[in-house]
């Protein structure tokens, strides 16, 4: 076979399996993120301390330096940091599965109608696109998370509210290449219903490029949710969230480095990870980028 | 090039309304009680009865949304809860502070994201290529407010070379005192022939600049990367390569003039990023500008603050993109007649 379009209706898990062992940084992205799925549906069982993990104070043992008791030290209220930092890792992969899956579920639909529909609808769903797009990146879901208040399930849904639009867009784009191709002509021809083309063949032969941008979002919105966290509107204590440690362990820095600074590696590397793999992916489904 | 400009002015100001209809609804709309969050959470019964009348809460929303649009026009973006200050007055005053930090990241990445770009391209499938590539998803991957307190303790504690936090010292005001002119110190201080001052300034802003130039540094050099490879590809360059021009000609003069529009949407991307990228950058540094103002009205259920934010920072990103899109219609006239 040639090379493939990221458009053409081939199986686009056929071509995943020939993705990921060639390049050796998405490989090693992939082996973390695996890791990653593994401790997230672990959970506590994964942590050596799976009590302090969930929350539970030692304060006698508060702010050991990393040592063989505590690979990785103890926090201000003796929890021992890896334990939190295996328990977060169900909110992080958790809390990014579900925005970028939400915002695919909102976005993708939207995006293909729009493409495959163009006129009316088009113009409709792309100005209300443009509008959240309109605001800087975080902006728009740190005013939403102010009006329904901090929390971890409010910063997600803000996240999703402002991610959708960037699936709506590249649907679109998609879609509206795909609707010319003669097998989606013939559907018409043959008086398939646009619900059914929509549905059965424009989304379905959309999924390449929207699985290697959910891959790199999924990082990214690590990253934001992090961040989110760190200021104070995500994941509230004693929960295990990575941004909400770094910024408890911020006071102590100068002293206590260990404290914020694994955490904080922890979102650094997931992040990482989704990255290579992600643009691992793209280079194979996108000949433009295979460099 | 004035049809271009009209129309696009035309459609800012259709994008900027909308985001006030955006504000309005985040402001009025979705709270179940907004005048208790207008005031804050030690409203008493008596004071949410005033302010509901006050705000215009019992009026139909269009009425409401009018009002809201009129004081908005005026400059009127109300009475921040926690300083008792006019919004627009505070958000003013803070704005040089976080965009001279902005304007130093950005000083700090463009050049060394397109140096960078163009150097992973030049050498591209050998070791500077692979260092590059490597150290610009790092730059992309890296929390900004880990950074932070990692440039902490290494400069801080460990080198003790550079200031923890601040805009300058604390004793500055009487050994150096800054004229305020523009409100940028590092500006200010070379106006008014202040050295120490300008030091003292330059010193603090290194850690905070570079902790938000990081992003910046990694996309523009992506980007730089990928839209070289592309030009450097074209039958054109192999021509001039032919003819047998200098390698440094045929890669600065053609290469990247053509490859600059899309990584000029770039930085127009990252500067959009560094709006609320310095929001993090300035809570790690207790830097005294926007991102602080913010994050403690958002902390504090401070509301018109925090409307306020939201509509001014949506109102500097679509200016951002404003610009880029000219920058893109000067470089590339094709971009005029779409």
């Amino acid at each position: 076979m040639t090379v493939a379009s990221a458009t053409d209706p081939v199986r686009p898990m056929a071509r995943w399996r020939a993705v990921l062992p060639t390049d050796p940084l998405a490989l090693a992205g992939l082996v973390v993120v695996a890791g990653l799925a593994v401790i997230a549906l672990l959970g506590p069982a994964a942590a050596p301390y799976p009590e302090q993990g969930i929350g539970t104070t030692n304060v006698p043992e508060a702010m050991l330096p990393p040592g063989p008791g505590h690979l990785l030290g103890t926090d201000q209220l003796g929890r021992d940091v890896l334990s939190r930092i295996i328990v977060g890792t169900r909110n992080a992969m958790g809390i990014s599965v579900g925005v970028v899956g939400l915002a695919i579920l909102i976005g993708v639909p939207l995006g293909a109608i729009a493409g495959y529909r163009r006129g009316r609808v088009d113009a409709v769903i792309m100005r209300i696109t443009d509008l959240a797009l309109a605001f800087p990146p975080l902006l728009l879901a740190m005013a939403i998370v102010a009006a329904l208040g901090p929390g971890l399930e409010h910063a997600a849904l803000a996240l999703a509210i402002s991610w959708w639009p960037w699936y709506t867009r590249l649907a679109r784009a998609t879609a509206v290449s795909l609707r010319e191709r003669p097998f989606i002509e013939a559907a018409r021809a043959i008086g398939v219903s646009d619900v059914r083309i929509i549905f059965g063949h424009v989304i379905p032969n959309s999924l390449s490029p929207i699985i290697v941008q959910a891959t790199i979002d999924i990082g990214t919105v690590i990253l934001a949710a992090g961040s989110l966290a760190f200021i104070g509107l995500g994941a509230r204590a004693p929960e295990a969230d990575w941004g909400l440690m770094v910024a408890e362990g911020r006071t102590v820095i100068l002293n206590q480095w260990w404290i914020p600074t694994f955490p904080g590696l922890a979102i650094f590397v997931s992040v990482l990870a989704f990255n290579l793999v992600g643009d691992g992916l793209r280079d194979r489904f996108d000949p433009r980028h295979r460099r | 090039m004035a049809r271009f400009l009209a129309r696009r002015l035309a459609g800012s100001a259709l994008v900027l309304l909308g985001l006030s209809v955006v504000t309005f609804v985040l402001a009025r709309v979705i709270p179940s009680n907004a005048a208790a969050l207008y005031i804050g959470p030690r409203a008493r019964p008596e004071d949410i009865a005033r302010v509901t009348q006050q705000l215009g809460l019992d009026q139909p929303l269009p009425v409401q949304y009018l009002t809201y649009l009129r004081a908005v026009l005026s400059g009127d973006l109300g009475t921040s809860i926690g300083t008792k200050q006019p919004v627009l007055g505070e958000l003013v005053g803070r704005l040089p502070a976080s965009l001279e930090l902005i304007a130093v990241a950005m000083l700090i990445a463009i050049p060394v994201g397109i140096g960078l770009g163009v150097l992973s391209a030049r050498w591209q499938g050998r070791a500077p290529d692979f260092i590059v590539r490597i150290a610009s998803i790092v730059g992309v991957s890296m929390p900004a407010f880990w950074l932070a307190l990692l440039l902490q303790i290494v400069f801080f504690r460990q080198l003790d070379l550079l200031p923890l936090t601040g805009r300058t010292d604390a004793d500055l005001r009487f050994i150096a005192p800054i004229v305020p002119v523009t409100g940028f110190y590092l500006v200010d201080s070379l106006l008014g022939g202040n050295p120490t001052a300008f030091i003292d300034a330059a010193r603090h802003i290194v850690l905070p600049a570079l902790t938000l130039a990081a992003y910046p540094v990694g996309l523009i050099a992506r980007m730089t990367r990928s839209a070289m490879l592309e030009v450097l590809d074209q039958d054109y360059i192999r021509t001039a390569r032919a003819f047998g021009l200098r390698d440094r000609l045929v890669v600065y003069r053609l290469g990247l003039r053509n490859a600059m529009p899309p990584v000029l949407t770039v930085i127009g991307l990252t500067l959009a990023y560094a709006l609320t990228g310095t929001f993090f950058v300035e809570i790690v540094f207790n830097w005294p500008g926007l991102g602080t103002f913010a994050v403690r009205s958002l902390l504090n259920v401070d509301y018109p603050a925090v409307m306020g934010i939201t509509l001014f920072g949506a109102a500097g990103y679509v200016l951002i993109n404003l610009l880029v899109d000219l920058g893109q219609a000067w470089l590339d006239p094709r971009v005029r007649l779409t």
